[in-house]
């Protein structure tokens, strides 16, 4: 097995009183694509910030391609590329340039920064687009863009902070798809999100985050076998009647082992025979308004784990 | 295991890949900045001479005819009210571009189109991005200076060999000023119109009672003292020192240096603190 690429141990960031990321340990291996899931405010930015040498931790240890970013903040920066969790592009410069004057910050060459400028612009789908004004953009390309000037230094790793939230689903199609082909050529992604399918997408593996700490680890399909069944039932009564309803049914099924959530709009019945669950509702007498077997979801393992939904 | 051996290939790529923004990495935010400016041009072109020629007429032809009528050809200083005004107007450029520059674009770079962000992300390490925005200021600054002086020299306002040391003196002054004001809107989290506020009671009651128009020691004595903390009244003294040989002790011409170069130190070192605070918190 190849060294790990990040290696974080006991990873803490204090601010004040309050500790953003409360001591996490996790390994990334080069050309993983390894993913932090959780809701908003559990660390992950606070984590990636940390991972990227632009936050010092307050505890713990941190190693990047073998270097402590306490130290070697600029080296480690060297061999990243970083997509923020909001663009941060010069709107006062066109699309081109701002890629040629990210590539110089990296000391490369005006020729080579032009040359893979272009070819990024290329791959980010922006051609036609080189002297357009950055305002000008759809949110979409804009990302692509922001993508494509992270790839500038032909980084060793990729750090994505939500990548796709706030993209309509074809803009994030299309983002997926320059992501997955970067997976392919083997570049190592660590991304954040709080979309289930964008982790089965594109995670080989990842951590699920609340408050702070690893409530989870492992692959997505590991994960949902560990913490839910093969399958989900979702039905529903009605607001007036889905909590009552959903209580009986939680002391009925609780009955046959089956694990049973009471959702404010819908109950959830988890069983590897969905349509079978479905069967024993309805010849208990009960009506559901509506019905829906489907596959379990990361979104189930994290109601599981944490007793919440993961988009509130 | 250690997570951090240093040891590995990749560790030693990153240590070469890291060398030169280590060394370098201002300059590229300088490139960066002069890059933006270039979209500017125009106006610092059209400002850098406009701005001058406008002055130059006005007081030091136009008020300059009433003053001399009035006191002579030596009027103030024991030179023409033109040749005392001109070096004066030139550091009180430097002060404007550094208002200009070192404000709203700063803002900018933390906060409304947060290319700071975007920097430190890089190999670029927050002290550099203060140094590289100051470097390309003073280059701005140098644009405008050396245009404001030609345009003086045309007037027949700067008399003495010297006078393009008042250019340094305006450098000095822009600077003092200037990396100062940068450092307190470094601190700024939102401007609620603190900036304008800048403009209104800082930048115009000090091109008003910095000796630029009148000597200061026109003033009663409890006015003088806004001309001895005004970087721009060390700044004009020392260009009219150069510009027409203007008499003073040297003492005083060392302490105009001395004291544009403390509030450069002070008002530089200032904006680095910050920015290693906002950018690497």
């Amino acid at each position: 097995m190849p060294a790990p690429v990040i290696v974080a141990r006991d990873l803490v960031k204090k601010y004040q009183d309050f500790a953003a990321v409360d001591g996490i340990s996790f390994e990334v291996a080069s050309g993983e694509s390894f993913g932090l899931l959780g809701p908003n405010g559990a660390g992950k930015s606070t984590t990636m910030r940390m991972v990227g040498a632009v936050s010092t931790r307050t505890s713990g240890e941190l190693g990047i391609l073998g270097l402590d970013p306490d130290v070697h903040g600029p080296e480690i920066r060297s061999q990243l590329g970083v997509v923020p969790q909001s663009d941060n592009l010069d709107t006062e410069l066109r699309v081109r340039e701002n890629l040629l004057v990210y590539g110089r910050y990296f000391g490369l060459p005006r020729k080579l920064v032009a040359q893979r400028a272009d070819e990024l612009l290329a791959f980010a789908q922006l051609e036609g687009k080189e002297k357009a004004r950055v305002d000008a953009l759809s949110g979409g390309m804009k990302r692509r863009l922001t993508i494509a000037r992270a790839l500038i230094n032909d980084p060793r790793i990729l750090l994505l902070d939500e990548p796709t939230t706030g993209l309509d689903p074809q803009a994030r199609h299309i983002l997926w798809d320059r992501l997955f082909r970067l997976k392919e050529q083997g570049t190592t992604l660590l991304l954040t999100t709080h979309y289930m399918d964008e982790a089965e997408q594109l995670c080989d593996r990842l951590v699920v985050v609340d408050k702070g700490t690893i409530m989870a680890e492992g692959s997505p399909a590991e994960l949902i076998r560990a913490h839910s069944t093969r399958e989900v039932l979702e039905v529903r009564f009605g607001s007036d009647h889905n909590a009552e309803v959903g209580a009986r049914l939680a002391r009925a099924q609780g009955a046959d082992g089956h694990r049973v959530e009471v959702l404010p709009d819908r109950v959830l019945i988890y069983s590897d025979n969905g349509e079978a669950e479905l069967v024993k509702i309805t010849e208990a007498g009960l009506r559901p308004v509506t019905s829906l077997v489907r596959r379990s979801s990361l979104e189930d393992v994290f109601l599981r784990l944490t007793g919440r939904s993961l988009v509130e | 295991m250690n997570v951090t051996t240093g040891q590995s290939t990749d560790a030693a790529r990153a240590i070469a890949a890291g060398r030169r923004s280590r060394r370098w990495g201002a300059w590229y935010v300088t490139e960066h900045r002069l890059r933006m400016m270039r979209t500017y041009t125009g106006t610092v072109v059209i400002a850098g001479i406009g701005s001058p020629l406008l002055y130059l007429y006005a007081l030091g032809v136009g008020l300059a005819t009433i003053v001399d009528a009035n006191m002579g050809p030596d009027a103030v200083d024991g030179v023409s009210y033109l040749v005392f005004v001109a070096p004066a107007l030139l550091a009180t450029a430097a002060i404007t571009v550094a208002s200009e520059e070192f404000t709203y674009p700063i803002m900018l770079g933390y906060k409304w189109n947060p290319t700071f962000t975007g920097a430190a992300a890089s190999p670029i390490r927050p002290v550099q991005i203060v140094d590289g925005v100051v470097y390309s200021v003073i280059i701005r600054m140098l644009v405008n200076l050396v245009l404001f002086y030609a345009l003086m020299v045309l007037f027949g306002a700067a008399p003495s060999p010297v006078g393009f040391l008042g250019i340094v003196a305006s450098l000095l002054g822009g600077l003092a000023f200037g990396t100062v004001i940068m450092g307190y809107t470094s601190t700024l989290q939102e401007d609620t119109g603190q900036l304008a506020m800048v403009q209104r009671f800082i930048v115009l009651p000090m091109s008003l009672f910095s000796g630029t128009f009148f000597p200061l020691a026109v003033f009663p004595i409890y006015l003088q003292w806004i001309g001895w903390i005004s970087p721009l009244w060390h700044a004009t003294e020392l260009a009219r020192v150069f510009s027409y040989g203007y008499a003073e002790p040297i003492w005083l011409t060392l302490v105009h240096v001395a004291y544009l170069v403390a509030l450069i130190v002070i008002g530089w070192a200032w904006s680095r603190r910050i920015a290693v605070r906002r950018l690497n918190s």
